[in-house]
């Protein structure tokens, strides 16, 4: 395995592996967080959110995707700025080829502000959740064992501030776009993609990037207009 | 059928007098181009206006004039090859401009290309890279007849996709990383099509990649910029194969 | 009563080289390493000797003008290669590829070096799979073929419409593994410009950077000419813009003999000239005549109308189209050889049934294998050639026919070579379309890739060694010596009077000018008259050259303009020597056709009493005639008839 890591495929293969995991944690966040949809009652998420946070598999695998995260971070930091190296001087009639928004030319500027947003995010919920504490958490209602008021928490953001809403829609709809590029260009890295499959990767990428957009962006807008 | 001429445009092109000077962009115009015309003869045609007015011609890179050879760059209006699909630079026609438009000309930008002079660049980096791993290791004579190993259609079609490679930079001059992967998927995948590549299969992705990145090139981050310029078309499907071959020979290293 | 000695080897026909083999000299591997061996070009001859040399244990120094020894113009060979394999077992032989090369030929080819050449042709195909060029394969896995003209067999391998290339690209990775390993040393950039004798044997080479102007001595015990043909002398051709015969020319001026320059190639099935400024022509692949059929309009009023651009071509009924092909030589139809097909257009467009505005262009129409075969088996076939033809003439081919007509593509003429390769200079060799030897006065299709291959892999490798056998005690050459400093001076004296004749005039437009006398006076038809008027004016040219050229830029830095001088100075040169051995040969012949000896039908009529032989030319001066030289051809196997494809 010598050479692997500083050759430039390594360190992609780094992005695509830690790609796809963060896209399967993705999907499980936003299962549980459809609970805040379909249960006006906030029970379902209540009772979601506290298995998340209490069930041990969960614990251990809490730093490794906060690992995950920093290893997409740093890597895709590094590998830009190599890259950008392999070109000193640039084209005074840019590149007509690609469309300027094309998600593929602006993954790391679409993962820049989806890191924004993501701190933004630890704020507004895990700060409060796990060290901070906030007034709104301790009133569950209907649920036997004792636990945290996720629900008005995450209902009270939405319902009383707008601008809120709107940035969750917009980190909804980056997140979507990263994901037209990330999904089927991880399996292209790893290697695991042909002719044919590249079309059925490059569907499911645009498919699971609509998903994600529409499914994230549906919960504060949900809130907004129910309440 | 004639063809429209065109009774002006701006030929805005970079000046460069060696590897070592200052460039610059300077324009130039043109009177009664027709569009019949392809776009090397048009530059012919300025060179000529150039020299008989006493400056020094535009030095470009061209040869067979028919698409084949990889001898021709030119990034012309934010595009390798020019604002056309699956042509190379000499198959550009007139026909894609307008009367009045100024073309913007520059060399291929790409660190490993070191202009040499005028749009004029220096591939030696693309020799290194098959030289590093491009062939099959085998001398002249000696060989089985060419019929002892039935080769499918399929992967023989394949391989003729990835063979068809002419060596002219577009992908690594379009690429926003400057990188060379679809270059060297070609070669790569090429051989891992065939049994006769496959014996040497592992060398040779491992040493043609650490060749692309030692001379310089960017990584690849799947843009597909490479498949659209590509003059041949070559479908980045080729790298994912490179990639799978590379993988695995550094997961069984 | 002639100074040539082709070394033919005795014994019958099939045996000769066998023969031949075991007779000459082998160098032994202690002795190869001492040894160098300078080649010109890096086309299929070269890049496969080159490859081919270095792997046996010589030390090679390769040079091409390109940026990569890739870009030859081997690579834009479309069709493919033919091989004796009789895979189709449709009674192909050695034998028959042999004797259909000679009848190709017109019968003005060597014998013994052409049944050489079909001896090894299997062995091509053998290499060129082993080293992964991806041919045609039928569905069970096996290599397929297609038909070429002039021949009944199948035995034309290829790779799409890209044979060429692949074949090319296959002995550029021959040669890429040997200079990874050392044994070549790749001159890239990189042009020849004389030739280095010493003692009457060539030693080595000037040559010159392109990129820094700088003038560079080489040394070497022997010195290969693989730089292709000269089709460019006149100016619009198939060949590439930088394919030029200044490598042979200087051999040429130090003593190396040139044959039969008279004998090019017009190939029928290239896209019409276009307007003046046009800078080269290029060619559909001759493949294309197994499904396309060739027409022009039967009526005189139909071309008209086609001219004016009043009725296209799909507003012509069958009955009125004229399949003239077909209908002269129904054996061959549309596949007869390329001299047969070229006169052919040629003789329709002068009798005014041409189609396009100029009036110089008949049609290749595919409408017909359409219907039988379906579009997708049509674009499966030709879906390269077709999407090139319609980015340079804006029309589909799928649905209008391609309009074609000739246009020069390859020379069969070249620097003489004896049955070693071996030229009139001792340990000067050359190959592939650089030498004369195997394709007579007609070269068939698909047949050039397989002559510098052959030469490159198969024949070089043996016969260099029986000179070099003789030379392994000869030190390093040293590039010090006079000859060498002589011959830089020389040179550099001949770029500054170039450079400074600081007249009004750029280098193509005298080019352009020598192409237009070439192709009026030593076109497709030939007179005396013409030739006399064509060799008056070629001098006026020179003359005119000399006075008037502008060459800009700097000596000492890319000057593609001075590039472009050298080598047309060279064409103008040669141009008036192509003109001389047209005029010497009073018979028509292959691709030369003299007016004055055509059969009542207007086809070819040879002389073979008179002029079966090879007209080697000696240089004796610029100013002063060439002394001509004559080797009788004989023909022990092959019965001498006059050539029928009807």
């Amino acid at each position: 395995m010598s050479n692997f890591l500083s050759a430039t495929i390594g360190r992609k293969v780094f992005m695509s592996l830690t790609g796809l995991f963060l896209i399967l944690f993705l999907t499980l966040h936003l299962s549980l967080n459809l609970f805040l949809i379909f249960d006006d009652s906030g029970i379902l998420f209540n009772q979601a959110a506290n298995f998340m946070a209490t069930n041990p598999m969960i614990k251990i695998m809490e730093p490794i995707l906060a690992l995950g995260f920093i290893i997409h971070i740093i890597w895709a930091t590094w590998i830009t700025l190599i890259n950008m190296r392999a070109r000193p001087q640039g084209y005074a009639s840019g590149d007509q080829l690609l469309k300027w928004w094309a998600p593929s030319k602006n993954m790391f500027i679409l993962g820049g502000m989806i890191l924004v947003f993501l701190v933004l995010h630890i704020f507004n919920f895990w700060v409060k959740l796990k060290i901070t504490g906030d007034p709104l958490l301790a009133k569950a209602t209907g649920t036997a064992a004792e636990m945290h008021n996720t629900y008005a928490l995450v209902s009270n953001l939405f319902i009383n501030f707008p601008l809120y809403d709107l940035l969750y829609v917009i980190a909804g709809i980056l997140v979507g776009l990263h994901i037209t590029h990330g999904f089927w260009s991880a399996f292209q890295t790893i290697g695991l993609s042909n002719i044919k499959w590249m079309k059925r990767l490059k569907f499911l990428a645009n498919l699971i990037g609509v998903i994600f957009a529409v499914g994230f962006s549906a919960i504060p807008i949900y809130f907004l207009l129910k309440f | 059928m004639a063809d429209k001429i065109l009774n002006k445009i701006y030929v805005k092109v970079w000046r460069q007098n060696n590897p070592t000077a200052k460039g610059r962009f300077e324009t130039y115009t043109l009177e009664n181009i027709s569009q019949g015309n392809s776009f090397l003869e048009m530059m012919d045609i300025l060179n000529d206006q150039l020299i008989r007015g006493g400056k020094d011609p535009i030095a470009f890179d061209h040869d067979c004039r028919e698409g084949i050879c990889g001898s021709c760059s030119l990034y012309i209006n934010g595009h390798a090859h020019g604002p056309d699909t699956m042509v190379t630079t000499c198959q550009l026609h007139m026909r894609k401009f307008n009367e009045g438009q100024t073309i913007t000309v520059e060399p291929w930008r790409v660190g490993a290309f070191p202009v040499i002079k005028d749009v004029m660049v220096d591939r030696t980096a693309f020799e290194k890279i098959q030289q590093a791993g491009g062939f099959i290791s085998v001398n002249t004579g000696g060989v089985p007849d060419g019929n002892t190993i039935a080769i499918s259609q399929d992967d023989a079609e394949e391989a003729m996709d990835a063979a068809a490679c002419i060596g002219c930079g577009a992908c690594a001059a379009t690429c926003k990383n400057s990188s060379a992967m679809l270059f060297l998927a070609a070669k790569v995948s090429q051989f891992a099509k065939l049994p006769q590549g496959q014996v040497e299969a592992k060398r040779r992705a491992v040493a043609m990649y650490a060749k692309m990145d030692e001379l310089g090139f960017g990584g690849c981050t799947n843009t597909g910029a490479c498949e659209l310029a590509c003059p041949k078309s070559i479908s980045i499907a080729h790298i994912a194969r490179l990639n799978r071959e590379y993988l695995k020979a550094k997961i069984a290293d | 009563m002639s100074i040539l000695n082709s070394k033919i080897p005795e014994g019958p026909i099939s045996e000769k080289w066998s023969n031949h083999k075991a007779e000459i000299k082998v160098v032994s591997p202690a002795n190869k390493r001492k040894l160098e061996v300078i080649v010109i070009g890096t086309g299929l001859a070269g890049a496969s000797a080159a490859a081919s040399l270095s792997e046996l244990g010589y030390n090679v120094k390769a040079f091409c003008y390109q940026d990569s020894p890739r870009r030859a113009h081997s690579i834009a060979a479309q069709g493919g290669i033919n091989a004796a394999k009789n895979y189709q077992n449709d009674n192909d032989s050695v034998y028959r590829l042999f004797y259909d090369t000679i009848k190709g030929g017109d019968y003005r080819s060597r014998e013994a070096n052409v049944h050489r050449l079909a001896e090894v042709s299997p062995n091509i195909i053998d290499q060129c799979v082993a080293q992964g060029v991806p041919f045609a394969r039928e569905y069970g896995g096996l290599l397929s073929n297609r038909s070429f003209g002039g021949v009944l067999v199948s035995r034309t391998f290829y790779a799409r419409g890209q044979t060429g290339q692949q074949l090319l690209l296959g002995a550029y990775s021959a040669l890429n593994r040997q200079i990874a390993e050392g044994g070549v040393k790749m001159y890239t950039r990189h042009e020849m410009i004389d030739l280095v004798t010493i003692e009457g044997k060539a030693r080595g080479i000037i040559a010159r950077d392109l990129v820094t102007g700088e003038i560079k001595r080489f040394g070497a015990h022997a010195v290969v000419i693989a730089s292709g043909g000269y089709g460019n002398v006149f100016f619009l051709s198939t060949n590439a813009m930088g394919s030029n015969a200044s490598a042979s020319w200087v051999c040429y001026k130090k003593g190396a003999f040139f044959a039969n320059p008279c004998y090019a190639q017009i190939h029928p099935t290239c896209i019409p000239v276009h307007g003046s400024q046009q800078s080269k022509l290029t060619l559909m692949s001759e493949s294309l005549r197994n499904d396309g059929r060739v027409w022009a309009p039967k009526k005189l009023d139909d071309a008209e109308k086609l001219r004016k651009g009043i009725i296209g071509p799909n507003d012509i009924s069958d009955e009125d189209r004229d399949f003239y092909l077909e209908r002269r030589y129904p054996s061959y139809g549309n596949l007869v050889p390329r001299d047969v097909a070229s006169r052919a257009a040629k003789e329709r467009c002068d009798a005014g049934f041409g189609v396009n505005s100029e009036g110089k262009a008949v049609y290749l129409d595919f409408k017909y294998a359409i219907e039988r075969l379906g579009k997708g088996t049509i674009e499966k076939r030709y879906g390269n050639l077709f999407q090139m033809y319609e980015k340079i003439t804006d029309t589909d081919p799928y649905k209008e026919p391609m309009q074609i007509y000739p246009a020069i593509h390859y020379t069969m003429g070249g620097t003489w070579v004896d049955y070693n390769l071996m030229t009139s200079v001792p340990g000067l060799y050359a190959i592939g379309e650089a030498n004369f030897s195997d394709h007579g006065a007609n070269r068939l299709g698909a047949s050039a890739l397989m002559q510098g291959l052959a030469d490159g892999y198969f024949v070089l490798p043996y016969t260099i060694g029986d000179y070099l056998a003789g030379e392994i005690m000869v030190p390093k050459i040293d590039t010090n010596k006079p000859e060498f400093i002589e011959a830089e001076k020389a040179v550099v004296t001949r770029l500054n009077t170039l450079f400074n004749i600081k007249g009004k005039t750029p280098v193509d437009h005298f080019h352009k000018k020598l192409g237009q006398i070439m192709w009026d006076h030593v076109g497709m038809a030939r007179n005396e008259q013409g030739l006399l008027q064509a060799i008056k004016q070629i001098q006026e040219l020179r003359a005119e050259f000399y006075q008037d050229l502008l060459v800009p830029g700097e000596l000492k830095n890319v000057n593609p303009e001075l590039e472009k001088a050298g080598r047309v100075a060279d064409f103008i040169e040669l141009g008036e020597l192509f003109a001389r051995d047209a005029l010497n040969r009073n018979e028509s012949c292959g691709g030369h056709f003299r007016e004055e000896s055509s059969t009542d039908e207007g086809e070819a009529k040879r002389d073979d009493e008179n002029f079966a032989y090879v007209a080697a030319w000696e240089f004796k001066g610029v100013d002063t005639e060439p002394l001509l030289h004559k080797e009788a051809l004989v023909f022990e196997t092959i019965h001498l008839t006059q050539r029928s494809y009807k």
